[in-house]
């Protein structure tokens, strides 16, 4: 049954479907590099959630579900899942230095001469960036198995 | 006190791993934890029954005037020494009684976490975390009653438990807020304090409010039907949740406001007359009983009405009854449960028709079960006689209606003294009854607790002192809100309430010896009397309430996309367009039209095209790909000034909008006309007023200038607070994270929904084909 729903959508294109594999690892590396630097210049979670759903779904209409299903390696909806639960954990370290929920932490060091800034914010910025990229995933995804 | 309640949450949620270590010994193993806190709370005795009332604070939320803060008195101790106590026993008798259960590790999760609960209520001295716990209890005990979740008896039991109490519950609320706000105060031990509380205007209020909760929780008529179907937990759930404790939650917080509002009339009345309607229909309703737990259960209602006439009552004599009857009650209901659980378990029947002779095969069980029913019956030496005649002499004392409530006081003696004999001698005296299994002894496990809860029974009944000077003097303390002279003893000498107590005694022999020739005509009388009792009026109020349900679902939810859109826009257009014109008017200022430049004109006229196509074109594919093109134009507008966050996300989020509708346009019938001419102009009229109504709101906000715009704020703060130079992220990940982490969740619900509808869809056509 997967067979026939698969053809609906899996395109045949030969440009396509060579063009996405190597568009795939390139799209999510932009998206990672938007998260990034989401602080200081255009970018962010929520952007860069958008952008690596984008780049699966192009991947998805190039090879259909379930060679998506088996490069993603997890549910969609378990990334909706880990991202709420890095959400809502970013919001508990401010309590133990006695300030309200969600107040941004920041740590930051020398790498190599670079300074790295980690802070709470950044993992509750990763949180939004699952959500999006699961929820799109799923929604996608869904629609494509339901049957005709 | 905090970690002792947290304690049993925390344990709760080790119990499952814990399983896997010991095995069959999990009872013994988490019985540690209350012995434990048992010892805890023992250590207070000293300090309580000198007097001291411990104070531990915790704010949790100190704007609101909520806070984590526990009250230790005597009446506190004494629901905590007893819950803890009890408990131990409890979870040991639970580990031989569902030996070998699968769920075993579940049933452990939920009486711990109920434990905790209960605990937390007892000690509470906040109204409003006083209400959390208080509303935990109901749902673990829920919870338990529908342990057996396969049964659908169990199940329905559980949710009648459940809307009762917590129906109740709902008006607690209100009733403890009101309370709080009168006397200005949140925190119990300054509520009881209080200045001219019972004048206040509200009074009323709160004392009907507080009693529908405490009256649905303690079962007390006519709320008492849910409490002999809870009977369908298993039976250490019946002897911990809906005999010793949780029930007498009710019962703990009327004797806690006792000193509150003991003085008004209404208060009085009321606990006097429930109480006392309670306690006869319950004692009634035992005796006619045959199943050998509905028969306890009566008996508990029995009991409760006995505690809350007491406390209505409210003289010094009805106190030290209430503290004695409440301590007394719990040892000996609780190890007539276990015992009621082990008959049970070992002749399996709960028919007390079908046991007899059992001493011989079940001696021990014998034994606690005989001194336990000596105890329910109110004999001496054992600590219920203590109780019940201290009860006879309270209700000589009470200043409303005394002799009515004395004739229900003996009447239900007599009766009470038949269903125990009945609970207690029955089984295991007289001719070996019939039974499904051959019976024998309960293993250590189930005897322990009927055997110690008994033994003290005994004790306290022989050293009445003991159980007077540890906590029942500080309890009738607290509750009287002063300290109250007396000491507990078994004689004092021939007096009305001995005379009665051997009356009743006589009574209550000729009432058992004619207990097998009573059974029909009694159920008769029942079945007569079922039909018109309170519980069909819950029926009666369960199925209207469904039936308005269903009603209001097919007109609102009547399924169709159009109709939901158009209530939606249109409430919008009416509310947000009132108020605009009411409020604002209507001017059409166009300022600053000249400063237009003109590949801006472009881009508008591009999106008005846009716009028009849509509507008039016939391909669904042409109609997207336009949808398209008028969002990237909006995120051009975006990106021109100078948003270019706003202007990412609009394209991407357009791209997904267009594969979404792709993926969709697969599913659809081919195009065709299938609206009529009027929903035609209905949907045009609509679309017309909504985008009318957001041109006016766009250009009076931009007239408009109440206040200075907040963003001058973001952009100077976004670095030295946020250390972040992109103020919108700054403001999403930052100053406003808590908004955007609600919106997370909206999104993952969403897709959950969207999930879930699919699969659903799915499944329901793979079951047919």
């Amino acid at each position: 049954m997967t067979e026939v729903k698969a053809k609906v959508i899996k395109s045949n294109t030969v440009i396509l479907h060579t063009a996405s594999l190597f568009l795939l690892p390139l799209q999510l590396l932009f998206s990672m590099f938007l998260l990034l630097r989401g602080h200081d210049e255009p970018g962010g979670g929520f952007i860069a959630g958008l952008v690596a759903a984008g780049a699966f779904v192009l991947y998805l209409f190039a090879h259909g579900v379930d060679s998506t299903r088996k490069i993603l390696r997890v549910e969609p909806h378990d990334l909706i899942g880990a991202g709420l639960l890095f959400g809502v954990i970013s919001a508990l370290p401010a309590i133990f230095f006695g300030q309200a929920l969600l107040t941004a932490q920041w740590w930051s060091f020398y790498l190599v001469g670079t300074e790295v800034k980690l802070s709470t914010v950044l993992l509750f910025d990763l949180g939004v960036y699952l959500v999006v990229m699961g929820s799109i995933l799923t929604i996608v995804m869904s629609l494509n198995e339901a049957e005709e | 006190m905090l970690f002792a309640v947290l304690s049993g949450f925390i344990v709760a949620a080790l119990a499952p791993w814990l399983m896997g270590f010991l095995k069959d010994r999990i009872g013994w193993g988490l019985a540690l934890l209350p012995a434990g806190l048992t010892l805890y709370f023992a250590s207070f005795i000293p300090a309580v029954s000198g007097g001291e009332v411990v104070l531990q604070h915790w704010a949790w939320m100190p704007i609101l005037d909520v806070h984590l803060s526990f009250m230790l008195d005597g009446l506190s101790l004494m629901f905590a020494l007893l819950i803890s106590f009890i408990g131990t026993f409890i979870l040991i008798y639970a580990g031989a009684y569902l030996k070998g259960h699968e769920y075993l590790g579940r049933f452990y999760v939920i009486m711990l976490s109920f434990m905790a609960s209960m605990l937390g209520l007892v000690l509470s001295n906040n109204l409003i975390s006083l209400f959390v716990f208080w509303e935990l209890t109901s749902v673990t005990s829920y919870l338990l009653i529908g342990f057996n979740h396969r049964d659908l008896d169990a199940r329905k039991c559980a949710l009648q438990g459940l809307f009762v109490t917590v129906a109740g519950g709902l008006a607690l609320m209100a009733g403890l807020v009101m309370l709080g706000l009168v006397s200005g105060s949140f925190q119990i031990s300054e509520v009881l304090v209080a200045d001219g509380l019972l004048e206040s205007p509200l009074i009323t209020g709160i004392i009907i409010c507080v009693l529908l909760g405490t009256f649905t929780k303690s079962a007390q008529f006519p709320f008492h039907f849910w409490l002999p179907n809870a009977m369908a937990a298993p039976t250490p759930v019946s002897a911990y949740l809906h005999s010793a404790t949780m029930v007498k939650a009710g019962i703990y917080l009327m004797a806690r406001l006792n000193p509150a509002l003991g003085e008004h009339m209404l208060w009085t009345v009321l606990l006097c007359s429930a109480g006392g309607i309670t306690m006869l229909l319950g004692v009634y309703l035992a005796y006619s009983a045959t199943g050998v737990k509905k028969v306890l259960a009566y008996s508990t209602v029995m009991a409760l009405g006995t505690l809350t006439m007491l406390i209505g009552i409210g003289t010094d004599y009805a106190m030290i009854a209430f503290a004695s009857f409440l301590l007394g009650h719990s040892l000996y209901k609780g190890a007539l449960f276990m015992i009621a659980g082990a008959l049970d378990h070992e002749t399996g029947t709960k028919d007390l028709t079908r046991m007899g002779g059992l001493r011989k095969a079940m001696p021990i069980t014998a034994t606690a079960a005989l001194i336990a029913g000596l105890s329910l019956a109110g004999l001496p030496p054992l600590f219920g006689f203590i109780g019940k005649e201290l009860m006879l002499e309270a209700v000589l004392s009470a200043e409303w209606q005394s002799s009515l409530l004395l004739v229900a006081a003996v009447l239900t003696a007599s009766l009470g003294i038949a269903v125990a004999a009945a609970v207690a001698i029955k089984p295991f005296w007289g001719k070996v009854g019939d039974t499904p299994k051959k019976p024998h002894e309960a293993p250590v496990g189930m005897w322990l607790g009927p055997v110690v809860l008994a033994a003290t029974s005994l004790l306290f009944g022989i050293l009445p002192f003991l159980p007077e000077g540890w906590v029942v003097a500080a309890a009738v303390t607290s509750v009287k809100g002063q300290s109250v002279d007396f000491y507990l003893s078994l004689w004092h000498g021939i007096n009305l309430p001995l005379i009665l107590s051997g009356a009743s005694l006589v009574a209550g022999a000729v009432l058992y010896a004619l207990w097998g020739r009573t059974r029909a005509p009694l159920t008769m009388v029942n079945d007569v009397f079922s039909r018109v009792g309170p519980e069909v009026g819950y029926f009666r109020f369960m199925s209207a309430m469904t039936g308005f349900a269903a009603w209001q679902t097919r007109v609102l939810q009547n399924g169709v996309m159009g109709i939901y859109m158009i209530v939606l826009i249109m409430t919008t257009v009416v509310l947000a367009g009132y108020t605009l014109l009411s409020q604002y008017g209507l001017h059409l200022t166009l300022t600053g039209i000249g400063e237009v430049h003109f590949y801006e004109w472009a881009i508008a006229l591009l999106m008005v095209m846009a716009a028009v196509y849509v509507i008039f074109t016939r391909s669904r594919l042409g109609a997207v790909a336009t949808i398209g093109a008028l969002g990237f134009s909006v995120a051009l507008i975006f990106i021109l000034f100078s948003a270019p966050d706003l202007g990412i996300t609009q394209v991407l989020i357009e791209t997904l909008t267009v594969i979404l509708l792709v993926l969709v346009l697969f599913r659809l019938p081919g195009f065709s006309h299938y609206s009529s001419r009027f929903e035609i102009w209905r949907d045009g009229t609509v679309a017309v007023l909504f985008g009318g109504l957001m041109t006016l709101l766009m250009l009076g906000a931009l007239d408009t200038r109440y206040f200075e715009t907040i963003s001058g704020f973001f952009v100077e703060a976004s670095y030295p607070e946020a250390q972040g130079r992109n103020i919108v992220n700054v403001i999403l990940v930052d100053f406003r994270a808590l908004d955007t982490l609600g919106e997370i969740f909206v999104l993952a619900i969403a897709a959950m929904g969207v999930y879930s509808m699919l699969r659903l869809r799915a499944e329901v056509k793979d079951d047919r084909g």
